[in-house]
């Protein structure tokens, strides 16, 4: 964060290589950098073109959104958690969500657990468009970045006609969901699902077996899967070196269970097999949303008034004793839900790895404590590990497969 | 998730028979182990090499207002730090809460770096937000706050608005560089 020169972190090296350390250059890479797409800062020492270290550095995006959820009740909260991987902020919202619903216990309608299932699935797409656009565009292939973000910009549409708003979607509620999902965003899925297998294949043919893109990515940045896990990886960066973990599968959470999809691995564990994990990723997600958009159960999408927890709907408020008194509570700061003195962690596998919330409760509508588990900082941490050794040109690979999203790397 | 919860108890039973019996409680099917600062380091090797190969968080929280004692367990009241490791397995996916109560002055638990690559960037964060020092961390530095910043935001003792540091720090222009 400050100007002064930073230190490198002691890693052993031989004596060797401590004299030919005048000859080291330092690069700055960052904090405003094209390639890091994001704000964060590397200090990179080069011999030649070769990275021989490099110290990643965050904080400049931190906004002390843990701290802020310790003011915020469970409801406003879901606003911040948009803007921490802003790449899909529709997964994050199911996070925070689900670990708010694990404190305090709600078992959430059918209707609801398919539609934020729906929504996860398509966040993950998008995401994952992102990220792979990303890995292509800063190896050179502006039109595959295009192409994915072409898709994207439909899954906005989406989102748009859902919810009304493209970007920072606040859709789910403690106990439910802002709204109910309409039969015209189901007609835009169903053509999101018809339209979208030939963009991706289309997308494959660009990339996949590109000379060019191979040769950048094949080899770089290799994760073992004793390293995988030692160093706390999560996502298609643990699975692209073998880690079987999805808590999709794991720990099925929403209507996960009852969906036929697969766990995208690869063994090799570098840039070019996390570029295929996710690949095939959006396939599996697209696999899942198809099967989840036929089978949306009827009824109610927000828990009963009998769990105080979601407000009741205006019919309810209008005609009914019980909805009246429900809405009147919930409003008034000082009633409202009834928090367990406890502290829970609860996860979903978002598209960049495990993205958990600690919360402990204190009795208040308000978090006592809200961590979050973000799966940037582990990724961003192992970066030194993965780029040694590796050529400058290779920093910018190993950065978008890890898909570092700096405002979830900092909060 | 009955099966995981069975495997938890083995889990516990074995940690019982290497280091003795440690208070335990579940909520909402996640089972949390209390263990004494001193003996963190053996209990999380312990733990490492009965399966717990996957350190997921590090995180803390401050007790300093809470009005009832921690989890609802009589035994953690009165600790004013109360440091949570989430472990899992990749193999079995059972999962256990490690809570460490340490207090002020000088809250200090012993670093878990030797056992997970992971709990270097982690342990930093929980340095630079509540001011723990984790003995034996080879690079204790702040990780997301600015190096000048002298405070530990998230205590619960310290403002949601700052106290001001901000203004102080050092404004350099470009001809003084």
């Amino acid at each position: 964060m400050s100007i002064a020169p930073p230190t490198f972190e002691s890693t052993p090296r031989s004596a060797a290589a401590a004299r030919s350390e005048d000859y080291l250059w330092t690069l700055n890479f960052g904090p405003q950098h094209p390639a890091t797409h994001t704000t964060l800062r590397l200090v990179l020492k080069l011999e030649g073109e070769r990275v021989v270290d490099a110290m990643p550095e965050m904080g400049y995006l931190h906004s002390g959104f843990e701290k802020i959820g310790e003011h915020l009740t469970f409801n406003q909260y879901v606003t911040v958690t948009d803007r921490m991987n802003y790449i899909s902020p529709m997964a994050n919202n199911v996070a925070w969500h689900h670990a708010v619903e694990t404190l305090l216990g709600i078992e959430l309608t059918p209707r609801c657990k398919v539609i934020r299932t729906i929504i996860a699935e398509l966040a993950r797409i998008s995401d994952h468009l992102l990220s792979n656009g990303a890995v292509g565009l800063d190896t050179g292939a502006f039109t595959f970045f295009l192409y994915a973000f072409y898709q994207r910009e439909v899954i906005y549409d989406i989102f748009e006609t859902l919810c009304g708003a493209r970007f920072t979607n606040s859709y789910t509620r403690v106990g439910g969901l802002s709204q109910d999902m309409t039969p015209l965003v189901v007609e835009k899925i169903r053509t999101f699902v018809k339209t979208f297998p030939k963009t991706l294949d289309d997308m494959e043919k660009l990339l996949t077996r590109n000379r060019i893109f191979v040769d950048r990515t094949k080899g770089v940045g290799v994760l073992t899967k004793e390293e995988a896990i030692n160093r706390g990886a999560s996502g298609p960066v643990a699975r692209a070196s073998g880690v079987t973990r999805d808590l999709r599968k794991d720990e099925p959470c929403l209507a996960y269970a009852d969906y036929d999809f697969q766990v995208c691995c690869a063994s090799a564990g570098d840039c070019y097999a996390r570029y295929l994990v996710r690949m095939q990723e959006m396939r599996e997600s697209l696999k899942i949303v198809a099967q989840a958009v036929e089978s949306i159960p009827a009824g109610p999408v927000n828990v009963g008034i009998g769990q105080r927890t979601a407000l009741p709907t205006k019919q309810q408020v209008y005609s009914t004793i019980e909805g009246t008194i429900s809405h009147f509570e919930l409003s008034m700061s000082n009633r409202g839900f009834e928090v367990p003195c406890e502290e829970i962690y609860a996860a979903i596998e978002a598209p960049n790895g495990e993205l958990g919330f600690y919360i402990a409760g204190d009795g208040n509508e308000t978090a006592y404590r809200a961590r979050c588990r973000p799966p940037s900082v582990l990724h961003f941490a192992m970066f030194p590990h993965l780029i040694r050794g590796h050529t400058l040109s290779d920093v910018v690979a190993v950065l978008g497969s890890l898909n570092i999203i700096a405002a979830e790397l900092d909060r | 998730m009955p099966s995981a919860t069975s495997s938890v108890d083995t889990l516990l039973s074995a940690l019982t028979e290497v280091c003795g019996l440690f208070e335990t409680s579940v909520f909402r099917g996640q089972t949390r182990v209390i263990v004494p600062a001193e003996r963190l380091p053996e209990v999380l090797s312990v733990l490492k090499d009965r399966g717990l190969d996957l350190l997921v968080d590090i995180s803390c929280v401050d007790y300093l207002d809470y009005r009832d004692p921690p989890m609802q367990m009589p035994a953690c009241a009165g600790h004013r730090y109360g440091l949570v490791y989430l472990l899992a397995s990749t193999a079995t996916n059972q999962r256990l809460t490690v809570r460490v109560f340490v207090d002020d002055p000088e809250p200090a638990v012993a670093s878990a770096v030797p056992l997970w690559e992971a709990a270097n960037w982690l342990e930093r964060e929980v340095w630079d937000l509540f001011g723990i020092h984790f003995i034996g961390h080879p690079d204790l530095r702040r990780l997301v706050m600015p190096e000048e910043f002298t405070a530990h935001p998230l205590r619960k003792d310290y403002p949601l608005q700052g106290r001001g540091e901000r203004h102080n720090f050092p404004v350099i222009t470009r001809n003084e560089r």
